[in-house]
């Protein structure tokens, strides 16, 4: 992304604090007036101590009048930073508010095909380093320039000779700063890449520590670590090293420039065109004239990382989103459960096809079994069912409609989820089994924790349903976890289910209660099993055969070991 | 603190020269104000053009020397800084790597995840910036002081009382703001959570509806992480209103006794202005350092985290080498009784922070290629059974004994050469798929991979994702359940382990591959002592041995016939799955 562009979008979500900026902006003005207007009464008072004699009475009013300034000046600064504080703090949190809210309609394929560090690091690190950014750039480089434009105006009417001289030189020290900047850009693009390739990298080994540690492969995952380090090392240095040349180079600059002032005010002077005060004055200004340089130029190179780290978030905000729901979109609703797929084609990447042309007509209340040797689609079909993904070619129906002309909440509701990968939220255990339905009693939630068996489990916490359990279950057992996502289904009950290997970690003396909870459950409810127990598929209406991506047989079990084909071989072996 | 502190020792040369440079461009400042005093009282008094020439080219001198300090300045520090936060990132990855199990469980993942990325870059930061500037500022400072004290020590008494007052106000609002940057931190890392679970939940919270909610939540902490960064930084501001008040009050008297000063002959003009010069530079300086302090106030923030993470020590302390060989083995030899392979002796194990111990009072041997099968319910210890073997938590009580060693007298590397645990939740890592076999031997040939992967019936996997080659996403996420069980089985057999234990971790795969995979596993040449964990009968009905669990206690152990006939809970469980089945 354009650095250009990427500013030009900062400066878009800057847009709502336009008030609060102007007022930044005036205080800043009269704080730079202010700040001005101290060194003339110095260099006035200056002038008055002379070997001939004090006007002690002069200079006392003279002082005075700094005191004054000096406590208004600093009060004001106060107020504007208070205000620059909250302008920068307010518009990180609305970008990182909006690249949070873009994580939610982002389609599923982004999110399967980017690490979950990588994500991450942009909307909290990147924002953090970038507020860092922001932050400066507003507190100094408005006041900056201000003190700029405010010293010129002065040191012109004291002097115009000298100030052309401070004119003439001072732009060196822009052209310099401008000149670093645009070399580092991209060093600080490569230090931001690195980081981010090494945070997935952490993620992955520090997220799955205990299976690194189960295979001794702690070496192998530092070795891979210092690889990226390294290089992290390297580009890192070169990105700091040559920004941080802009100070000493625009000090070098200002450095003439008082040599050269303190020459032609010294000689203005002698030719008796000037006091010794505004000499004094005058050096005092040169300096702050060419402070601010200073500060905005380093201020540049500060903004010149924000803006890459900006340049990131944005790139994830303006990341193509899923097909939102159409304007005619319906609501599903009294869901009958029938599912009709027609001609359904579907692949994750072109050119590998998967599921091709298939077609199936499920009834009300049926019960749908797939089975199949592992790895053979099965997940897929949940994924398009549930429209985590959208269909390449067909279509599919629920009571008649296309799943892609309702709205994905209404569908979703509709479905009830087991997957076979468990998930929890951190949180208490009443707020995980309410997650599908917040406004269920507590009576409600307790018959559902019963009729799945995991009411005695939970009792047995420490806190009972006010357990709080940490990230993605904590200390819970595996087996545990699927009971409290049956548990979670089990309490919203909604018209269609989807059971992925949902058992698979629970003994079998309770998953045969469940399995009882579950028939009730499933009574005419529309329902797909991904299943690997035989009792599950035996009883179901329709069973389906998968392989390799495709419906290779399709009937109930009695026609399917007739049929004596791959159902009837994988039901013997 | 000073645990960090060694990381830089490496960079000492850069340490030293870095402030060096600062503070020899400083020097060359603080000539400054005296060059420019002696224009004003012997150039300009004096009217000597010549003199005034030659001090402006000292200016000028000064100057091209104060540069070329700098930029030495900026490399050495540079270097050090990020030099240093290389080799702390590395240690602190190595330490993270070094944690067992019950120090993984509390410390978190994400926490470690900030602490090695967001904190060292903060401290990284903070190390550049003190190398720089922190030396250099008070060196400024002080050395503004002296010099006033040369001029006249009346007018520099100002500079004392700026200077206390100054430290006052610095150091007054640093301990303030630092415990409040400490809570920003914490709140960054609550966010930092929510984003990370939107992400992994991403499937169960769509299904749900859940984004609004989660929007909420993310929009609840976001605000109060930014309602306490605007209140830390309201704080921290203060510190340059503040000072450049004391500042310039000091200026005001100082001109006042400068004038006394001057009307009694002591001073000339030139020399006020010079002390005014340097009243201004302290001014300058103190600014940097405020500004300064800030970042450096981050900068411990963090680098207390990251030392925080040091500070937690592994709870588990490893043998440098197997001790073996202790007089109660020989003595058992010598009664001519045969060491079991593998021996449990009134085992328990109560979890840190857990109330009920997990697992309580487990005898048991195993033979050497034997297959032991390990039932139970949800939550009865089979796991954490295994994990005892392979020693990933220490036994509370009791002893596991492995060819007559106790597993704590092992070595790691013989321990886990010897063991290879296929676990429950199945990762990938990632890589290619022949990168992530070898992580259970690095050196197994092509041939010993497609062997293992034959085994673990995995053969349509590979083929389906390119071969040996193709490529696994980070965490595995481009395969499916299964695919990765099986590929995780396939990565413990390559080891060629002598132990091999499969925890739950055939439950993704149909029954005929989970039945093959079992008959593959028996048919290995070189005959590994098998445990299968598991809560299906038919994985474990044909094992040598069959150790039934409940409630972290042995209620059984036996063959299936036996336990059939005698272990009710056994019996219970055969039967719940016998009729189901039927």
């Amino acid at each position: 992304m354009k650095q250009r562009d990427t500013l030009k979008k900062v400066l878009c979500y800057l847009k709502k604090y336009t008030a609060l900026m102007m007022i930044s902006v005036v205080f800043a003005t009269v704080i730079v007036a202010l700040t001005l207007y101290v060194p003339i009464l110095i260099g006035d008072a200056i002038d008055l101590i002379t070997d001939e004699g004090v006007n002690f009475t002069l200079i006392g009013s003279y002082l005075l009048r700094v005191g004054i300034v000096v406590l208004m000046t600093s009060i004001l600064q106060w107020c504007m930073n208070v205000i620059n504080n909250k302008v920068t703090f307010q518009v990180v949190r609305d970008i990182r508010k909006e690249a949070f809210d873009k994580l939610q309609v982002l389609p599923l394929k982004y999110l399967d095909a980017h690490s979950t560090g990588e994500i991450v690091s942009r909307i909290i690190t990147d924002v953090d380093q970038f507020a860092d950014g922001l932050l400066m750039g507003f507190t100094q480089l408005f006041t900056g320039v201000v003190t700029i434009l405010g010293t010129l105006v002065i040191m012109l009417s004291l002097n115009p000779a000298i100030t052309m001289v401070v004119v003439c030189i001072t732009p060196l020290s822009l052209f310099v700063a401008n000149f670093i900047a645009q070399k580092t850009y991209s060093m600080f693009k490569l230090q931001s890449e690195t980081r981010g390739e090494q945070t997935a990298l952490i993620d992955e080994m520090i997220g799955n520590e205990k299976v690194v540690k189960a295979y001794d492969h702690e070496d192998e995952a530092i070795a891979r670590f210092d690889e990226i380090n390294d290089r992290l090392q390297k580009c890192s240095l070169r990105a700091i090293f040559f920004s941080s040349l802009t100070n000493p180079s625009t000090r070098f600059v200002n450095s003439i420039v008082y040599a050269a002032v303190a020459l032609t005010g010294a000689l203005a002077v002698l030719s008796g065109r000037m006091s010794v005060g505004i000499l004094s004055c005058f050096l005092s200004y040169s300096n702050q004239y060419t402070k601010p340089f200073n500060e905005v130029s380093g201020v540049i190179t500060e903004l010149q990382n924000a803006i890459a780290c900006a340049g990131r978030i944005f790139e994830l905000i303006e990341e193509q989103p899923q097909i939102p729901d159409g304007e005619e979109a319906k609501d599903l609703a009294d869901v009958q459960g029938n599912i009709a797929c027609q001609d359904v084609c579907f692949s994750y990447s072109e050119g590998q096809k998967l599921i091709e042309n298939f077609t199936i007509d499920i009834k009300p209340g049926q019960n749908v079994a797939i089975v199949g040797p592992t790895g053979c689609g099965k997940t897929t079909v949940i994924n398009l069912l549930m429209r985590f993904y959208d269909v390449d070619s067909g279509c599919i129906k629920v009571d008649g409609t296309d799943i892609r002309d309702m709205t994905r909440k209404s569908l979703r509701q509709s479905y009830g989820m087991v997957l076979q990968e468990t998930w929890l939220k951190s949180g208490t255990i009443r707020e995980n089994i309410k997650m599908g339905k917040p406004e269920a009693t507590d009576e409600e939630m307790i018959r559902a924790a019963k009729a799945s068996y995991s009411d005695s489990f939970i009792r047995r916490l420490p806190d009972g349903y006010d357990t709080v359990i940490g990230e993605d279950g904590g200390m819970l057992s595996q087996g545990q976890k699927q009971l409290l996502c049956i548990t979670r289904i089990m309490l919203s009950l909604p018209p269609m289910l989807i059971l992925d290997e949902a058992t698979s970690s629970i003994d079998t003396r309770t998953e045969m209660k469940i399995q009882r909870a579950f028939h009730k459950m499933m009574e005419g409810r529309t329902s797909f099993i991904v299943a690997h127990r035989l009792s599950t598929i035996r009883n179901a209406d329709i069973i389906l055969v998968m392989k390799d991506g495709n419906i290779i047989e399709q009937g109930n079990h009695k026609q399917l070991l007739a049929q004596n084909g791959f159902y009837a071989k994988l039901y013997h072996s | 603190m000073k645990r960090l502190l060694q990381y830089l020792r490496e960079y000492k040369k850069e340490c030293v020269l870095a402030p060096l440079f600062k503070m020899l461009e400083a020097s060359f400042e603080l000539f400054v104000p005296l060059v420019v005093a002696s224009i004003i009282d012997h150039g300009i008094a004096g009217r000597d053009k010549g003199f005034i020439y030659q001090r402006c080219l000292m200016l000028l001198a000064l100057a091209l020397i104060g540069f070329v300090s700098a930029v030495a300045a900026q490399y050495f520090s540079a270097k050090a800084a990020v030099g240093f936060a290389t080799k702390l990132r590395h240690a602190l990855f190595s330490h993270l790597q070094s944690l067992s199990f019950t120090e993984i469980d509390t410390i978190g993942t994400s926490t470690m995840i900030t602490r090695m990325t967001s904190d060292i870059n903060q401290t990284q930061t903070g190390v550049n910036m003190v190398l720089r500037l922190f030396l250099r500022s008070p060196f400024v400072v002080f050395g503004a002081m002296i010099m006033a004290f040369t001029i006249d020590g009346k007018s520099a008494m100002y500079f004392v009382l700026a200077i206390i007052l100054l430290s006052v106000v610095v150091f007054g609002i640093m301990s303030v703001s630092i415990p409040m940057m400490k809570k920003v931190q914490g709140r960054l890392d609550a966010l930092l959570l929510v984003a990370r679970e939107n992400l992994t939940g991403v499937r169960v919270l769509r299904a749900f509806c859940k984004e609004e909610e989660e929007v909420q939540r993310f929009a609840g902490r976001n605000d109060s992480l930014t309602e306490q960064q605007k209140k830390t930084g309201n704080i921290s501001s203060l510190t340059n209103p503040i000072t450049y008040v004391i500042v310039n009050f000091c200026i005001i008297f100082l001109i006042r006794t400068g004038a006394v000063q001057v009307h009694l002959g002591i001073l000339t003009q030139g020399q006020v202005v010079a002390l005014y010069n340097y009243m201004s530079q302290i001014l300058v300086e103190l600014i940097k350092l405020a500004n300064l302090i800030v970042t450096i106030n981050k900068a411990l923030a963090s680098a207390n985290r990251v030392a925080d993470v040091f500070e937690i020590t592994p709870g588990m302390a490893w043998k440098e080498q197997t001790v073996r060989g202790t007089a109660h083995a020989d003595e058992t030899v010598g009664k001519d009784a045969v060491t079991p392979f593998i021996s449990f002796d009134d085992v328990s194990l109560t979890y840190a922070g857990g109330g009920a111990p997990a697992l309580s009072d487990l005898n048991f041997q195993v033979e050497k290629g034997e297959t032991v099968g390990i039932i139970g319910g949800t939550g009865c210890g089979k796991t954490s059974l295994v994990h005892l073997l392979c020693r990933f938590y220490d036994a509370t009580q009791g002893s596991v004994k492995i060819d007559g060693i106790d597993v704590k007298d092992y070595a790691k590397q013989e321990l886990s050469d010897k063991i290879a645990i296929v676990m429950q939740k199945a990762v990938l890592f990632q890589g290619t798929i022949a990168e992530n076999l070898r992580w259970g031997k690095a050196d197994a040939t092509d041939e010993e991979l497609k062997e293992a992967i034959a085994i673990a019936q995995a053969e349509d996997v590979v083929r389906a994702k390119g071969g040996l080659d193709g490529m696994v996403a980070q965490a595995g996420r481009n395969f499916s359940g299964g695919q990765r069980q099986r590929l995780t089985i396939a990565r413990a057999i390559v080891k060629k382990p002598e132990i091999l234990i499969l925890d739950d971790s055939a439950s993704a795969l149909d029954m005929a591959t989970d039945a093959r995979l079992r008959s593959a596993i028996r048919s290995l040449t070189y005959k590994p002592t098998v445990f299968i964990v598991s809560q299906r009968t038919n994985a474990i009905m044909d094992a040598d041995k069959i150790l039934v669990l409940d409630d972290g206690q042995i209620v059984g152990q036996g063959t299936h016939e036996t336990l059939l006939a005698e272990c009710e809970v056994y019996r219970e469980i055969y039967e719940s799955q016998y009729k189901t089945q039927e």
